[in-house]
């Protein structure tokens, strides 16, 4: 639905609405794994082998 | 939908008005999407940056500190052991080698942050505990399941097997005698006599601490070992890392 209504507001020929969504696809997962993934990550509970109450961040 | 309606060359198949079903379907397609993007990220790119990372840390260290003989087996020194110097917070000050593990050799830095050490460097001491070689318990923690996972195989330890550390001037080669599980909060593992709070140590104890169970940070696996021997760095390598190949 709403991922058809953005291909369908995307500019120019088939080929490069289809190049254009490859590339905005690779952007997202770019700005995921460089930013938002680690900036998440210290808030997940399984990366923690610490004991006692080391500092957890810093 | 353009095969069911042939004279249209351009029409495409309309959605017919907004439907909130599709709406809502799509945004719970997109969350299992991220949420399997984030497995990716932290179960595999993670570990390939911080391998990445650690290699160029262990070549740098090799670079510093001169090549070691690989093919000479040092002699066992009698002396006390060298106290090795701390460059200082997350700074990398030697390295690890774990002949049972399969990433056998991994880099050693001052501090256990998560952010600064653990995540990026490798495994990390805990600044309070001893260093290697003196009287007490230098402890270190590494990752288990990301990151690098410098400790995955901890489980496999046995007794008896040698878990060495590397610095610029010595190796200090320890030997396994007891592996536990425990709670998070349970401090008293890395206690200078461990298990025993507040009690003067005796004996030269190393302790690696790791996530336990795998995939998940619920309780903590510890391994504890003994000071056996070191062996002075420019004489070759300790027997304990003699089938370890060039390293």
């Amino acid at each position: 639905m709403m991922y058809a209504w953005l291909f369908r507001h995307l500019p120019g020929p088939l080929w490069a609405r289809i190049l254009l969504t490859v590339l905005l696809l690779a952007a997202v997962i770019v700005a995921l794994f460089g930013w938002v993934f680690p900036a998440i990550a210290p808030h997940m509970p399984f990366n923690d082998g610490l004991v006692g109450a080391a500092p957890r961040a810093g | 939908m353009s095969a069911a309606r042939p004279t249209d060359g351009t029409h495409r198949g309309r959605p017919r008005g907004p439907g909130v079903i599709g709406v809502l379907g799509e945004l719970l397609l997109t969350a299992g999407v991220l949420l399997g993007l984030f497995l990716v990220w932290q179960l595999w790119w993670t570990d390939v940056m911080a391998d990445r990372e650690q290699s160029g840390i262990l070549d740098g260290l090799e670079q510093e500190w001169g090549a070691v003989d690989a093919e000479r087996i040092a002699p066992r020194q009698d002396g006390p052991p060298p106290v090795p110097e701390i460059p200082g917070d997350t700074m990398v000050w030697g390295s690890m080698h774990v002949p049972a593990f399969d990433r056998e050799r991994f880099p050693l830095a001052e501090g256990v942050s998560l952010e600064q050490v653990l995540n990026v460097k490798g495994a990390g001491h805990y600044p309070e505990t001893a260093l290697p070689g003196q009287v007490g318990n230098f402890s270190v923690a590494g990752h288990r399941n990301t990151y690098g996972r410098v400790f995955e195989d901890i489980a496999e330890l046995e007794p008896g097997e040698p878990v060495v550390v590397e610095t610029d001037e010595a190796f200090y080669v320890y030997e396994v005698t007891e592996s536990l599980v425990v709670m998070p909060q349970d401090v008293e593992v890395i206690a200078p006599t461990p298990g025993e709070i507040g009690v003067e140590p005796t004996e030269q104890m190393l302790t690696l601490t790791a996530c336990h169970p795998m995939y998940s940070a619920r309780e903590r696996y510890i391994v504890h070992a003994e000071f056996a021997y070191w062996t002075d760095r420019a004489d070759g390598i300790p027997e304990a890392l003699a089938d370890e190949g060039e390293k």
